[in-house]
């Protein structure tokens, strides 16, 4: 009796159909960022520099609370390219470090200033209240520089 | 109740005539009219009826407000500021709901105040006591929800960390958090829930007081020294004396709430709120209302999240067995000569998280959070039942008619109650 009520409340079907974004990423240079919109919610691309995905690759597993390898951040093939979900996984800001101005915490990648999360340039969560790395999305290469989210 | 016309007391022959089928009017004069009440009452005894009437002011400004408010991602934040300059008196409505959510606040802050420092909680008042923090939970999610209609900065990212706080718990989590959604963030759907329920709730809470009110007057109402009326010479009737003493508050009430509406309407908001939603860029400081923000301190003042959400949670549902946690059978502090320091020093650490909430969570503010949160708890779990048992109270007076009276000699002939039996 009570589910037709609850149901009502969860995301209608024109809600759920609307998502999938697609975007060319090729004139992002290296170093750079540029922010997409999926589902109503940012979506981080970087452009990592060679520096930045060695910092990721040389981290101790052991060190991370959300112990994930740079590898199963990106996919193979394409570490230059970074895509994760642009939502603190504390209480849902969006962290600061897409622009060039923007503080990037002490692992350079993002800091969350609602509540001091700091994320490294692999997007895992280094330090803070945030429990878990920021989201992967599911998305796919469907050329070289061409990116469809969802 | 025996079934037939009821006996009325009244002479108008219209009242009398609807009296009888319906005894409303029998109702208020015994409930508002004669209804016997302490007679020591001071001025912390107002502040149930300011609330009452400060209610009243937020359905009848929130209805006329919602005449003229779009609640859709795209109009709503226009909409309000049509509201500021197009609309017919639109400011004065405006501002007098969104400082009257601040004054009610403050109103029930004292309130609850009034109740911890004279054991109001105490037997047999428990469940009047819990309903009244029932309407204080009702109060919070009304006045939340209210926050995100103008749909600015704050509202987005209030209702977004807000909502957030329930992806905590494990395993449900985040499918709750879709539910109160509607989506995959805050969105048009989450806007127009908001809205419908911020209509009803109040309504849901009009109930709850009249719940409320009905068990104070199973009850009676406590009274600054916490010991029973003993007979007629310890009690007034509630008209004229109290209508009186709650008028002369109520001036007071009316004088504070006009100066913060003509004078200082935007003092207690966030500017950040007068700029539109962004979805995509997060204001740096995101702070509460200010009378979020001790809760808010506890939740900073826990690393870890699922933790900071339960003592959250927890900081306010504590209240709920506060009747039972408290094993004094004393009920005023004015006869508890060390709880009342403790109690005080509990009032501190409130306003200390109040203070430290509206601050960045770093430094000195995280240290002052964290003994001020461990205080809290601390009184009521550990202080206040250990202490009743230790504590020795200072001897009660008799009744409430004898400090009054000097001495407690034989009553004056016709003091006190005699002369206003005529009026
Ligand atoms: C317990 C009683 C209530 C509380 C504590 C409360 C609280 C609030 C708050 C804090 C706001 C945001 C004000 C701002 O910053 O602009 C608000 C807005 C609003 N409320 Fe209420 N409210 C109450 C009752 C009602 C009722 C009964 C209605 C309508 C039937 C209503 C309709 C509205 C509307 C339309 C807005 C958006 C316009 C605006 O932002 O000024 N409210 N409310
Ligand atoms: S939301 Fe990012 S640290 Fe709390």
């Amino acid at each position: 009796m009570a589910w037709p009520f609850i149901s009502s409340m969860n995301p209608a079907r024109d809600v759920l159909a609307l998502s999938t974004t697609e975007a060319d990423i090729k004139s992002v240079p290296v170093g750079g960022a540029v922010t997409l919109v999926w589902r109503g919610k940012p979506v981080f691309v970087r452009h990592r520099t060679a520096a930045e995905i060695e910092s990721a690759v040389n981290v101790d597993l052991a060190e991370l609370r959300d112990p994930q390898p740079d590898s199963a951040r990106h996919k193979a093939g394409k570490a230059e390219w970074l895509v994760v979900i642009g939502v603190c996984t504390h209480l849902g800001c969006v962290p600061l470090g897409q622009k060039p101005t923007d503080p990037r915490g002490d692992f350079g990648g993002w800091f969350c200033p609602c509540h001091g999360s700091h994320y490294d340039t692999a997007g895992r969560i280094r330090k803070g209240p945030a429990p878990a790395n920021l989201a992967l999305p599911t998305y796919a290469f469907t050329t070289d520089t061409q990116l469809k989210i969802g | 109740m025996s079934i037939g016309l009821h006996n009325s007391a009244f002479k108008n022959p219209v009242i009398r005539w609807v009296d009888s089928r319906l005894p409303i009017f029998s109702m208020m004069q015994n409930e508002y009219g004669s209804f016997p009440t302490p007679k020591n009452f001071n001025y912390f005894w107002n502040f149930g009826a300011l609330a009452m009437i400060n209610l009243m002011i937020m359905i009848a400004t929130g209805i006329f407000l919602a005449m003229h408010y779009t609640p859709h991602v795209t109009m709503a934040f226009d909409s309000v500021e049509r509201i500021m300059r197009d609309v017919n008196y639109g400011w004065l409505f405006r501002y007098v709901h969104a400082n009257g959510a601040s004054m009610f606040f403050i109103v029930v802050y004292i309130h609850i105040w009034r109740g911890m420092y004279y054991g109001s909680y105490k037997a047999p008042r428990e469940l009047l006591w819990m309903i009244g923090v029932v309407i204080f939970l009702l109060m919070m999610a009304t006045a939340f929800m209210g926050y995100v209609l103008p749909w600015g900065q704050m509202s987005f990212w209030g209702a977004t960390v807000i909502t957030n706080l329930f992806s905590a718990f494990p395993v449900v989590g985040d499918s709750i958090v879709t539910l109160l959604w509607g989506g995959f963030s805050v969105d048009n759907p989450t806007l127009n829930r908001f809205f419908s329920l911020h209509y009803l709730l109040p309504f849901v809470i009009f109930g709850v007081v009249f719940l409320h009110v009905a068990a104070l007057h199973i009850t009676g109402s406590n009274n600054p020294l916490g010991i029973d009326p003993k007979g007629p010479q310890d009690t007034v009737p509630f008209h004229p004396y109290y209508t009186a003493k709650d008028s002369v508050g109520m001036v007071v009430y009316f004088i504070v709430f006009a100066s913060l509406v003509f004078f200082a309407p935007n003092l207690l908001g966030d500017p950040a709120n007068y700029i539109p939603a962004n979805p995509l860029v997060t204001p740096t400081h995101i702070v509460p209302e200010w009378y979020f923000l001790p809760y808010y301190a506890i939740l900073r003042a826990v690393p870890d999240k699922l933790g900071g959400v339960l003592l959250m949670f927890g900081s306010i549902l504590v209240w709920f067995i506060l009747p039972w946690l408290d094993t004094s059978p004393v009920r005023s502090m004015r006869f508890r000569p060390i709880a009342k320091w403790f109690l005080l020093l509990w009032g501190i650490a409130f306003g200390t998280l109040m203070y430290c909430g509206g601050k960045p969570p770093e430094g000195i503010y995280v240290v002052l959070s964290r003994v001020a949160t461990l205080y809290y708890f601390a009184w009521f779990l550990v202080i206040l039942p250990v202490l009743g048992r230790l504590e020795r109270p200072l001897p009660l007076p008799e009744s409430i008619a004898k400090p009054v009276l000097r001495g407690g000699g034989p009553l004056p002939a016709g003091a006190m109650t005699k002369p206003m039996e005529k009026a």
